[in-house]
């Protein structure tokens, strides 16, 4: 079986049962990205199984078709990165960056993943079943992230929109410099980063909490046990009575 | 950017193939650093006297001339064997008196690591080159610590390569870089630490056997090491006994632990560790910023 031969893409991965099958010990990552994206304009084989994955970065980056990839054990560095419409699952834990910048569709951790999970993502949904590293939904726009476990340092930092909900605990300066993301977490708040503060959690959150779970097929949670937490709005809107430190 | 790896091993289940479990480890991390690598392996400990591990940039140097010279100089006796440009040499008296001797009477051999068991063996080249050149695969031992280099800092030599040795069967590798080097360096020179190359992860490993020599034990080292240096880093430390393994509090740089049973492992990626048996069982953490993380059989 050819490994890069581009003029023999389609035979870089076997069909087993109608399941697009790559088994990277055999394969390269640039085949399983090419074969993911040859769907794009024409759909033909709708699930995938990845074998092996070992770590590999930047694993089912920039899939643009709703097709259903299962990567079977842990991934490298970027995974998922730029999903649009894709239903990704990561049997395994994820090294930093996964789902980054992703504009739709779903990406579900099923172990833990490192730093930057879900950054400056515009859309789509991300669930993560363990913890979350350091800087968790960093600058992101519009994803929403569920995080069953806890997150690490600056997680939500400069969150311009989107959720981050989080079921344990938050590490130092949650949601600094936060825009208008929506943060929810369970547990400790180790710190809230700059103009981040604990808001009122009224009826239209918990309506945001519940929809956001039976969205994740999460089932054991309560939205009544979050605290909510959000910008003070004092920090990205020029005053004039900084105008001196400019 | 540099790659760093390390295995600690809980018990003797591996010890007999540890080089074999940590080679391809090194060379996984080969993208991470392919300009040096280096390791220090623990294993073979010497019960009385001291472990050298010397290096002569000739690689016919006559090791066995200065087996000779040591042992009629100090009256001791050396037992010693060669593994490419290094010779290991165990010495029946301290660590002092023979690098004295080395220093007045020998000075183009360097003195790579001294200790009861470390061998600290590193070379510019693609760590697969390191790997066969020192034959690691075929290396017995309790744990191993290696790194593969991408020089930001300093040139790429043999000397600014890691592991740095700081101490009595210490080293450090490290991936990451020091800002405050240059000034730590001065204020080290002060103290009368000595330093051979320009390079940053120096300074640290000379910070930390300068704390140690203050009577610091490993932990409030590294207290003092996470208040001083600036920077960004991941440290591993290499001990006797087991390893230790800190971050910066941002932790901007990589790293990933797994532990099963017989073992505890750290990498800078996971790829690193997919080679180690049962690791698809492992537990595999991220270690968290600002925490001082120690493996050590006679400890915890």
């Amino acid at each position: 079986m050819s490994t890069n031969n581009l003029a023999e893409q389609t035979s870089a991965f076997e069909t087993i049962n109608g399941v697009g099958t790559v088994d990277l010990s055999v394969q390269t990552v640039r085949d399983l990205n090419q074969a993911l994206h040859d769907q794009h304009d024409d759909m033909t084989i709708e699930k995938w199984d990845v074998l092996n994955p070992k770590g590999h970065h930047n694993l089912a980056v920039g899939v643009n078709q709703k097709l259903k990839i299962d990567i079977h054990g842990p991934a490298g560095y970027y995974c998922a990165g730029m999903n649009q419409e894709a239903e990704i699952t990561i049997h395994g834990h994820t090294g930093q960056g996964v789902a980054e910048n992703m504009m739709s569709g779903l990406v579900r951790v099923k172990g833990n993943a490192s730093s930057a999970a879900g950054a400056t993502a515009h859309g789509g949904l991300l669930v993560i079943e363990g913890d979350a590293g350091s800087r968790c939904g960093i600058s992101m726009k519009g994803v929403d992230i569920l995080v069953k476990g806890s997150v690490g340092h600056m997680s939500c930092f400069m969150g311009q929109a989107g959720v981050l909900a989080v079921c344990g605990d938050a590490g130092e300066a949650l949601g600094d410099s936060l825009y208008e993301a929506h943060i929810y977490v369970k547990g400790s708040v180790k710190s809230l980063g700059a103009d981040c503060i604990e808001k009122e959690m009224r009826a239209e959150h918990i309506e945001e909490l519940t929809e956001l779970f039976e969205r994740a097929g999460v089932t054991d949670q309560d939205p009544r046990d979050f605290k909510r937490y959000g910008s003070a709005r004092q920090l990205y809107n020029f005053k004039v009575d900084n105008a001196g430190a400019y | 950017m540099c790659g760093i790896v390390g295995l600690y091993l809980k018990n003797d289940k591996y010890e007999s193939e540890i080089g074999k479990l940590f080679a391809p480890m090194l060379i996984a991390m080969t993208e991470r650093g392919p300009d040096s690598a280096g390791f220090a392996v623990y294993g073979d400990a010497v019960e009385d006297g001291i472990k050298l591990t010397l290096r002569h940039e000739d690689e016919n140097y006559d090791w066995a001339a200065l087996a000779k010279d040591i042992e009629t100089a100090l009256d001791t006796k050396v037992n010693w064997f060669q593994n490419s440009k290094v010779a290991v040499f165990k010495v029946g008296v301290d660590a002092e008196k023979v690098e004295d001797y080395l220093e007045q009477n020998h000075d183009d051999v360097l003195v790579m690591s001294s200790g009861k068991s470390i061998e600290i063996l590193k070379e510019v080249g693609l760590p697969e080159r390191i790997v066969d050149m020192f034959k690691l695969g075929d290396m017995k031992g309790s744990h191993i610590i290696g790194h593969t280099r991408m020089a930001t800092e300093s040139a790429v030599t043999m000397a600014g390569s890691h592991p740095f040795s700081t101490g009595l069967d210490l080293c450090l590798v490290h991936n990451g870089s020091f800002s405050n080097h240059n000034r730590l360096r001065k204020e080290l020179q002060r103290e009368g630490i000595e330093f051979d190359t320009e390079n940053d992860t120096e300074v640290a490993a000379g910070y930390l056997t300068y704390r140690l020599q203050q009577g610091d034990s490993l932990n409030e080292a590294l207290e003092n090491a996470l208040k001083t240096l600036d920077g960004f880093y991941t440290l591993t430390i290499g001990t006797k006994d087991g390893f230790a393994v800190v971050r910066d509090p941002i932790a901007c740089k990589p790293a990933v632990i797994a532990e099963t049973d017989d073992y505890v492992a750290m990498a800078s990626e996971y790829q690193a560790l997919t080679t180690l048996p049962g690791i698809e069982d492992a537990k595999v953490w991220e270690p968290e910023p600002a925490r001082i993380y120690v493996w050590e059989r006679n400890g915890n």
